[in-house]
């Protein structure tokens, strides 16, 4: 059940150039429960990536833009897209 | 939803809710209210567009007896605020209009009279007016501590250049080895403004118990509140905002000008303050969009498959870095296509110009503008018609976007079909016209909403929304709340919350009204609905599971008894207090809405005059809540389109001063320049919304500019390539040709 659980908080995380800077990945496997603790796994996992930079994108997770993702939950195979911001007129 | 559903009220042709008010000249706008004691501000404006300030003396403005007060940069209280530099300059002035000083006097003429008492000492530098400018190697730098972000290296010198971004997909070297036919082309589009046609303006009230009053004409109160509040370290709840009817926007309307100003006058005087700006004032310092300089090129094989699309997209900010909708920008350009590899590099360049603001669907119509034109010339290249081109290569469902996301179920297919078949695209042209066929995506978003509907003693029920009704709010947010509470919609007014008596809610923006504060009336709605029902079995004593609601009436499913809305309304003093259900929701779901532009323009090849003789704008609704106020939107996006196609641009002197500050030299079109635009509404649900609503307020804007634009090359047998194509360089490039 243990591996079960681990296994089904795996999200593939696809960061924008803006972000790709502090990353020097485009893409990354991350292990999280939800949207506030995968923010917490890759600030600590990249060094000089903060919330604050985060913060500043848009999200999409599984196709969806949420505008205040913090308690979405990140189902095993879950996309999340960083995104650059997106403000309509 | 996921499918078709039957709908009672949604999808009616309503009466207006604010149509009397406005043909009437009774619906107060920004500049109507007046209040006892209430006194003028005006804004002194640079003279420059580039400029250092030495020097502000106001002494003389001060000792005015018809002046009560006066301010500058130093009186805003906190200095660090965002944005403060665009309400008043600190130290340097970066476009012409940029404000300097306000004061505020005994009437309108006596404050203008003071601007003139004020003395401003400058040391002119040389404006940056372009793009090219601001990135050749001997531009002056406007902010010495400005430097490129997003670049792969850390850049070491102090630049123009605000941002670079990039987006990729797949293998763009690979996709055009593939390719048998390539095309690229560079095209450019001047600074715009979103032409609405109330200026801006505020009344305000200090209040030192803390009662602060602003009434005012904004997208978006709330942030009026959030960013005013900041800038005079005062609490929200000491602050409330009102938002007045308001006389368009289109994204103009989401940033602040003058509303901090007049309160520290109102501070400082004691007095309410009432500030307008001119016609003038509207041009030069608030908006405008980008103007941009963007290339792109396509690759595909003779059979009409596209095997890579390319962009380098620039776009100017105006003085502000951070200001352009870069990203968007990048992010649309080739959304309408299921193309495998693809490519952009934005980059964001600041200018002397006044700080840009989003205008409908921000960023988009100028990039998909170059792409759309390349694709039509792909197509002519291929001798291949420009709708197959599309479809052949057609985004859907499934589909990944180069910024990530696959997309949902979306109604671009049918958009295309729907042109190909219109009676429009079936029509023979005639001498010295041409056609031209377009597509535009905008994402559109949801966001925070909330809503009231507080219930009547008579049953009916007033609904209270905290977005600013800008395009017909109002109707779709009646109509939903019936069609939720089976009651007629003429049982329903809506009306706008002050920023004290609701929750917060986003600007009214980005498409996103009738779909997440709908949604937010259709949950305050089904709350209505629950009390209703638990109202009803307390007077029959029974449980509100025992209870049915039906055709606006609750059925008693255990013995007889009906009892109506009013009926259960007017009794609920007995049976626990007056009804009231709430919506306040952060809405998830928002869908992309496409759409495709025909165009058909006569070029008179004598002068360049052009005349659109006939238009069409076919788009996705997912579902249309009120059809008039959709074609309304279909309509309006195209001739705000057609404007910038064809003849809107901002014009500036050498040394960067605007000279066509006003609707006579800035040339938007009338409904006299206009043929009937005609109007097809595809509605694929978005599955996401209990309704199936899409936003559809932006994505109509986009179109018109390439539709427009490749009319006018097939008109004049030429490929032109920079906007406006207005006739003067239309008749140009005939000339030069012949």
């Amino acid at each position: 059940m243990r591996l079960d659980h681990c296994y089904s908080m795996t999200a593939h995380v696809i960061f924008s150039s803006e972000l790709q800077k502090f990353t020097g990945v485009r893409e990354a496997t991350v292990q999280a429960e939800d949207y506030r603790s995968l923010v917490i796994e890759i600030t600590d996992r990249y060094e000089g990536l903060s919330a604050a930079d985060i913060e500043d994108m848009s999200v999409a997770i599984n196709g969806e833009i949420i505008v205040e993702p913090m308690l979405e939950k990140i189902d095993h195979g879950s996309e999340v897209h960083f995104l650059y911001r997106i403000e309509g007129g | 939803m996921s499918e078709a559903q039957d709908f009672k009220y949604i999808g009616q042709r309503t009466i207006r809710p604010d149509g009397h008010d406005k043909v009437t000249g009774r619906a107060n706008y920004a500049a109507d209210l007046s209040l006892p004691g209430m006194i003028w501000g005006k804004i002194l404006r640079s003279p420059h567009a580039h400029a250092l300030i030495n020097r502000i003396d106001t002494s003389k403005a001060e000792a005015d007896p018809n002046v009560f007060a006066v301010m500058t940069h130093a009186d805003i209280p906190n200095q660090t605020a965002s944005g403060i530099r665009n309400i008043l300059a600190r130290d340097k002035v970066f476009y012409h209009g940029h404000a300097v000083a306000a004061v505020a006097a005994v009437s309108e003429a006596a404050a203008e009279r003071a601007l003139g008492l004020i003395e401003v000492d400058y040391s002119i530098l040389k404006p940056v007016m372009n793009i090219d400018d601001a990135t050749s190697n001997d531009s002056p730098i406007l902010h010495d501590d400005l430097f490129t972000k997003g670049m792969p290296e850390e850049p070491k010198a102090p630049s123009n250049v605000a941002s670079r971004n990039e987006l990729s997909k797949g293998d763009i070297e690979a996709g055009f080895a593939e390719a048998e036919v390539v095309i690229e082309r560079e095209f450019r589009t001047a600074t715009v403004h979103q032409g609405y046609i109330e200026p801006h303006a505020c009344t305000v009230r200090y209040d030192e118990d803390g009662h602060s009053m602003i009434w005012c004409s904004t997208q978006g109160h709330f942030a009026v509140r959030a960013t005013t509040a900041s800038m005079l370290n005062i609490e929200q709840t000491k602050l409330n905002v009102i938002a007045s009817e308001i006389g368009g926007g289109f994204g103009g309307k989401l940033g602040v000008y003058l509303e901090p100003v007049a309160l520290v006058l109102s501070k400082k005087s004691g007095r309410p303050v009432k500030m307008q700006m001119d016609r003038n004032e509207v041009f030069m310092a608030s908006g405008p969009g980008s103007a941009t300089r963007n290339w792109v090129k396509i690759g595909a094989k003779k059979d009409g498959t596209i095997t890579a699309m390319e962009a380098k997209l620039c776009y100017e900010a105006g003085w502000a870095p951070g200001s352009s909708p870069l990203g968007p920008a990048c992010m649309t350009v080739f959304t309408p296509y299921d193309v495998d590899n693809q490519y952009v590099e934005g980059y964001e360049v600041v200018v002397n110009k006044a700080r840009c603001a989003a205008y409908r669907a921000p960023g988009a119509p100028q990039s998909e503008y170059a792409c759309e034109m390349v694709i039509n010339e792909l197509a002519d290249e291929l001798g291949m018609d420009p709708i197959d081109l599309r479809l052949k290569n057609v985004a859907k469902e499934g589909t990944q976007t180069m910024y990530g996301p696959k997309l949902k179920a979306v109604g671009l297919v049918e958009c295309l079909e729907a042109a190909r078949d219109s009676a429009q695209y079936k029509t023979a042209l005639k001498e010295n016209q041409g056609r031209g066929v377009a597509s535009g995506f905008w994402f559109n978003v949801g966001g925070e909403s909330s809503v009231v509907i507080n219930m009547n003693e008579d049953g009916t029920g007033t609904i209270v929304e905290g977005s600013p009704d800008i395009g017909g709010s109002r109707a779709s947010m009646q109509m939903m709340a019936a069609e939720e509470l089976q009651m007629p919609v003429e049982a329903f007014s809506a009306i706008i919350g002050d920023t004290q008596n609701l929750p917060y809610s986003n600007p009214t923006g980005g498409s996103r009204t009738t779909f997440a504060t709908g949604m937010a009336v259709v949950e305050a709605a089904a709350d209505v609905v629950s009390q209703l029902k638990e109202r009803a079995a307390a007077t029959w004593n029974i449980t509100p599971e025992q209870v049915e609601w039906k055709d606006g009436k609750a059925f008693n499913t255990k013995g007889e008894g009906v009892l109506t809305a009013a009926e259960i309304c007017g009794s609920a003093a007995k049976t626990g207090g007056h009804i009231s259900g709430r919506g306040n929701i952060s809405a998830r779901g928002a869908s992309p809405s496409f759409a495709v532009h025909l165009a058909d323009i006569e070029v008179d090849p004598d002068t360049g005059k052009t005349t659109v003789v006939r238009y069409t704008a076919i788009q996705d609704a997912g579902k249309a809540i009120h059809p008039s106020y959709v074609e309304g939107q279909y309509q309006g996006g195209s001739a705000q389109g057609i404007g910038w196609a064809l003849n809107e641009e901002y014009v500036y002197s050498s040394d960067g001063r605007l000279e066509n500050p006003g609707f006579l030299d800035y040339r938007i079109p009338l409904a006299s320049d206009l043929p009937m635009i005609e109007t097809v509404i595809v509605e694929v649900p978005n599955s996401f919304h209990p309704f199936g609503v899409r936003g559809i307020g932006e994505t109509g804007i986009i179109p018109p500019l390439a539709a427009c634009g490749t009319a006018v090359s097939n008109a004049i047998g030429i490929r032109m390539s920079e906007l406006p194509m207005s006739p003067p360089k239309i008749l140009k490039a005939i000339q030069d040709a012949s």
